[in-house]
């Protein structure tokens, strides 16, 4: 039956239907992990601290996520009367159009795909950014001091973060050869040791040695801007909530502020999935490849992959927030500029070095 | 609509504005406020206004039995009520001439040094939140749980104790309470070692305490600093050692001393002091002897005319109260002179300068208790 189902998806009305069905799987797959990582960041917060979390709504506190949705729509929503109204409440929505945005391009299995776009990296990094302005804008909207220099601080740390992670993908395509996220993941089948993280050192498939010597270091500040980009701890700038109140989100009640949390975690899970295509080999099989005559099985297992992967990066977000404390303002610029950028700038001019070369080994 | 610009526009380059911190900000703990003159990110000038929390506990001295105020002197600095009875009842032994049985001293040692324990113990936990780590409060609490416990059992508080009584202590500790708190001694530095790998070494933090908040030994003289801020700025000064009082110069402790004059150093100092309060409740369970509590107290207790001065070494610092007495049932005028206050009069030198999240650091080092500053 599920053959028959997939051979009517290649028919002209299938394909229809298709985007039809991946429109509604990517809105739910965003608004459930939204929902639910807030649910697991609670009950593994819990863990961490000692103590049970969430455990009163349903079994394990699993209900907790609507319950909050419920109260936070009951509220009244208010603007400031002072502030600008339209950007007060156009950045809620800007804020949770990104992650939805790119996870078009992001690739959840071999033919699990929403639009297999040639440059779907550079879509996700330009729609990526959009988020960052949707924040400064609430902040500024809100007209209210604490939100404004919330504001100023988001702008000069996104600026500073952008950067070093945009050089860590330039060097990417250039060792990749490509923008097609799809493309990169079929590069690096056939084991954990062809993904691009060791890749880079020494390529296994050719037997020659890699384009991206220090892929592993590349892979840490990726995941470190991941970090500051999405505004999470120890990174977390823009809420800062013992310095800044709530930062920028602080004039935001009831779903306003809702959708920034939400967009928060929606913006994780298209960093991890990134950061999983990119370096971990997407939803490449840790061992060996899985055999194409398997179908949809091997589909639903290489999906599987995928989300064990990226989920075990957003774990770690979670860890990481909860053991560390916030870094200062300066510390955190100090560290784009002073050691990120340098470091990245000279991955890139060594992969250029390397694959420019003729091989030597 | 007709918009009012943020702040008056003058010459750009000077422009300040100013932001309330305070008197509900998740950093300040309470009702304090700290009104700040603000350079982008830098503070020109910040100003503390207590008062907020105010409930007179000066006046209301003067309007009861010198027994009737004992419960008052534990709500003042809520987190180490013990030192804070302690030394209200040592004015009133003292002015009064009032024998203490050597048993009950040896048991308000151990119960303030517990107490001092706690008491620290949440002021790492809130300090560490202020830097926005969560996860180290949780564990203090749960150490601070077991405090808690124990003093529960001999005093039936848990917060606000007021176990101490003019010539003794109301209620014997039993064998019970002498062993958990020898049970806790090595406990207590086993989770010291954790912390130190948890928080103590960790570079993030490192970086925030480091070098941040110089508070020089001139500073302290001149605001009257004391407590774990005046030794991290390397003036070795405690009330237990400088001024004995109880039978504090019978045990074996040192006083511990920094002297980089910055937030770590206060830290390092706190962390040290609960190892030394360790040290003390080992010897102290050790050497507690049997005997009465209570001394001989008049039912209706009198003081003879004239001053009198305690002071005691708080988990914030030194706490010193003066009573005047006219002769009659009632104080003549209680005075109470509270660490917290002159701590936080510094913070407006210091913090001059400083980056709003610095000096947060900063504020959160002097480990301030609001209700502590306004009486």
């Amino acid at each position: 039956m599920i053959d028959s189902l997939i051979n009517f998806f290649n028919t002209p009305w299938g394909v229809a239907a298709r985007s039809l069905i991946y429109l509604g799987g990517i809105c739910g797959f965003v608004a459930a992990n939204a929902a639910y990582l807030v649910w697991v960041e609670r009950k593994g917060a819990g863990r961490f601290q000692r103590r049970p979390g969430p455990t009163e709504s349903g079994p394990w506190g699993l209900l907790q996520p609507p319950a909050d949705g419920i109260k936070l729509l009951a509220k009244q929503i208010m603007a400031p009367p002072n502030g600008d109204k339209i950007l007060f409440w156009a950045a809620p929505l800007m804020v949770m159009a990104p992650p939805l945005l790119c996870l078009l391009a992001i690739p959840f299995g071999d033919n699990i795909l929403a639009r297999n776009i040639n440059v779907g990296l550079l879509m996700v990094f330009s729609f990526g950014s959009i988020n960052v302005m949707a924040l400064m804008l609430g902040g500024w909207a809100s007209r209210n001091k604490y939100s404004i220099i919330s504001s100023a601080r988001i702008v000069s740390q996104n600026v500073a973060y952008e950067i070093p992670m945009l050089l860590v993908v330039i060097t990417m395509i250039m060792v990749t050869g490509t923008m097609n996220l799809q493309e990169i993941t079929l590069q690096q089948g056939g084991g954990f040791w062809n993904w691009n993280i060791l890749r880079g050192i020494w390529d296994f498939k050719a037997g020659h040695i890699g384009g991206n010597l220090l892929a592993p270091v590349t892979f840490l500040i990726f995941y470190i801007c991941m970090l500051a980009e999405t505004n999470r701890a120890p990174f977390d700038m823009a809420e800062a909530e013992s310095e800044l109140v709530a930062g920028a989100f602080t004039e935001y009640g009831g779903m306003g502020f809702g959708v920034f949390f939400m967009a928060e975690y929606g913006n994780i899970v298209v960093g991890c999935a990134l950061a999983t295509l990119l370096f971990l080999g997407g939803w490449q099989s840790p061992i060996g490849t899985i055999p194409g005559s398997w179908g949809w099985i091997g589909t639903f297992i290489g999906v599987g992959f995928f989300l064990a992967k990226m989920y075990s990066l957003i774990f770690t977000v979670v860890w990481i927030r909860w053991t560390f404390p916030r870094t200062q303002f300066y510390g955190l610029l100090n560290l784009s500029w002073k050691i990120l950028i340098p470091v990245s700038l000279f991955t890139l001019l060594l992969s250029s070095i390397l694959l420019k070369l003729p091989r030597l080994f | 609509m007709n918009i009012p610009p943020l702040t008056p526009v003058g010459d750009p380059a000077n422009e300040t504005f100013t932001i309330n911190l305070g008197p509900q900000h998740p950093a300040t703990h309470g009702v304090l406020r700290v009104k700040l003159e603000m350079d982008g990110e830098f503070i020109k000038n910040a100003q503390p206004v207590p008062g907020y929390i105010h409930r007179m506990h000066e006046k209301m001295g003067e309007n009861r039995t010198w027994a009737q105020f004992l419960p008052n002197t534990s709500r003042i600095d809520y987190l180490s009520a013990m030192t804070y009875t302690h030394a209200f009842v040592g004015a009133v032994e003292k002015a009064a001439k009032l024998e203490v049985p050597i048993r009950a001293e040896y048991i308000r040692v151990i119960t303030s040094e517990l107490n001092r324990i706690s008491s620290h113990l949440v002021g790492w936990g809130a300090w560490i939140m202020d830097l926005g780590g969560f996860t180290p409060i949780l564990y203090a609490f749960d150490d601070r749980e077991k405090i808690l416990d124990m003093l529960e059992e001999v005093t039936g508080s848990r917060l606000t104790y007021c176990y101490y009584r003019f010539g003794g202590v109301c209620d014997d500790v039993d064998e019970k309470f002498i062993r958990s708190a020898q049970e806790f001694v090595p406990y207590m530095r086993k989770r010291l070692e954790m912390y130190k790998k948890l928080v103590t070494g960790n570079i993030i933090f490192r970086k925030r305490v480091e070098g941040i908040g110089p508070i020089s030994a001139e500073m302290c003289r001149k605001y009257g600093a004391c407590g774990p801020v005046l030794r991290g700025s390397g003036v070795k000064y405690d009330v237990r050692r400088a001024e004995p009082y109880s039978i504090y110069n019978q045990f074996d402790f040192e006083i511990p001393v920094y002297n980089e004059c910055d937030s770590m150093a206060r830290y390092l100092v706190r962390m040290d002091e609960i190892e030394q309060s360790c040290r003390i409740i080992e010897q102290a369970c050790a050497k507690i002897p049997e005997g009465p509590i209570q001394g001989k107290v008049p039912r209706v207790l009198k003081l003879p005319v004239g001053d009198t001065c305690f002071a005691t070494e708080c988990g914030r610092g030194r706490f010193l109260v003066r009573v005047t007495s006219d002769g009659g049932e009632n104080p003549y005028r209680v005075r109470l002179r509270t660490p917290c206050f002159t701590n936080l009069t510094l913070f407006e030198e210091a913090s001059e300068g400083m980056m709003l999240a610095d000096a947060l650091s900063l504020m959160a080092s002097l480990d301030l208790v609001i209700p502590d500053i306004d009486r």
